[in-house]
């Protein structure tokens, strides 16, 4: 539970956000916001979905309450994450601590710190935050510097980048419990219908929340979670 | 108002939400949150948003359906892999869309 044992728990985080952030940096500038802006915004959200979504905000200075509106939806997980999280800190963690770590929370130093056999002390937290939090940020730097030089082709191949992440996110889950494939299925079904039937358009930011919303009531009526006196993990 | 100004306020906005949902219950000592109900839909929500931000969007994201539909095949297939890497499975779609775009250059 050292500092050090975080920091070796945080580094495939590292490199798969190093990776994927460089395809946000390129995107960013792809759609005219500003590098620093791009390195400012992954620093102080860190958050992947969150940033795919608002960086589009951003770019076209949509209105504010869009940002809070689809910020609240799409991170709304973060919620509940740390809500968990909490739970299995070291004695030893102070209200500062906590203050300080909740800004880490992201889906995959969630699932790395959860897992953990023993409660999480803050020195191992800060070790397992940082690297992905240096990945997160110089991906971004490099990508938003380098992707007005790089040639079309290379700067669409690498927006797959983050849609592979998120996949990789969900199906090892989906493998593990059957029941969370047709809740997706309906929310994928949603988000086609909201993508491709144009009455739907003016909605189209906060669409894919609505779908998920929808989505994630349905599957908690149909295959609700067990009920379970202890830790429910993800 | 200057166009970076506004954007930068936007950043901070959209910072100052994502950390209050994040830091809200880790300090606050919740008791755990009684309803199942809620609790089920909160355990769904993660990977409904995640999937319907990917999909359909993934089919179209490279600007070619053809190099996106192998590159999300080329995703899927890798994540599901007993040794699936995050980091593997991004590059290795990023470089099958690349194969492919420049399989198509070639046809």
């Amino acid at each position: 539970m050292t500092f050090k044992k975080g920091l070796k728990d945080g580094t495939p985080i590292m490199l798969a956000y190093f990776a994927v952030s460089l395809a946000f940096g390129v995107s960013a500038v792809a759609l005219g916001v500003p590098n620093y802006v791009a390195l400012i915004m992954s620093m102080t959200n860190l958050t992947s979905a969150g940033q795919q979504a608002g960086v589009i905000i951003v770019a076209s200075l949509g209105s504010v309450l869009e940002i809070i509106l689809t910020q609240l939806i799409i991170n709304s997980r973060y919620f509940l994450m740390s809500l968990s999280l909490s739970q299995r800190l070291d004695k030893k963690f102070t209200l500062a601590d906590r203050f300080l770590c909740a800004f880490g929370i992201t889906d995959e130093i969630f699932a790395v710190a959860v897992s953990q056999k023993e409660r999480v002390t803050k020195g191992y937290i800060i070790g397992l935050i940082l690297l992905p939090f240096i990945g997160w940020s110089s991906g971004t730097l490099i990508g938003a510097l380098i992707g007005d030089f790089m040639p079309e082709f290379i700067v669409n191949a690498l927006q797959i980048a983050i849609y592979a992440m998120f996949i990789g996110i969900v199906l090892p889950d989906c493998v593990k419990n059957y029941k969370i494939i047709p809740v997706v299925l309906i929310s994928v079904s949603l988000s086609a219908v909201m993508y491709f039937v144009p009455v739907f358009a003016p909605l189209k930011n906060v669409a894919c929340v609505l779908c998920a919303i929808v989505a994630s009531v349905i599957g908690a009526i149909i295959f609700p979670i067990p009920k379970e006196e202890g830790e429910q993990n993800e | 108002m200057n166009k970076t100004l506004y954007m930068l306020i936007l950043v901070f906005v959209m910072a100052l939400v994502t950390y209050i949902i994040r830091v809200l219950p880790f300090v606050l000592f919740k008791s755990k949150i009684k309803s199942n109900f809620i609790r089920s839909v909160l355990y769904y929500v993660p990977y409904t948003v995640l999937m319907a931000m990917t999909f359909p969007a993934i089919f179209f994201v490279t600007g070619n359906v053809i190099t996106s539909t192998v590159g999300t095949v080329v995703a899927i297939l890798s994540s599901l892999s007993k040794k699936s890497m995050m980091v593997v499975s991004a590059v290795l779609s990023v470089l099958a869309v690349l194969a492919t775009y420049g399989i198509l250059q070639l046809a």
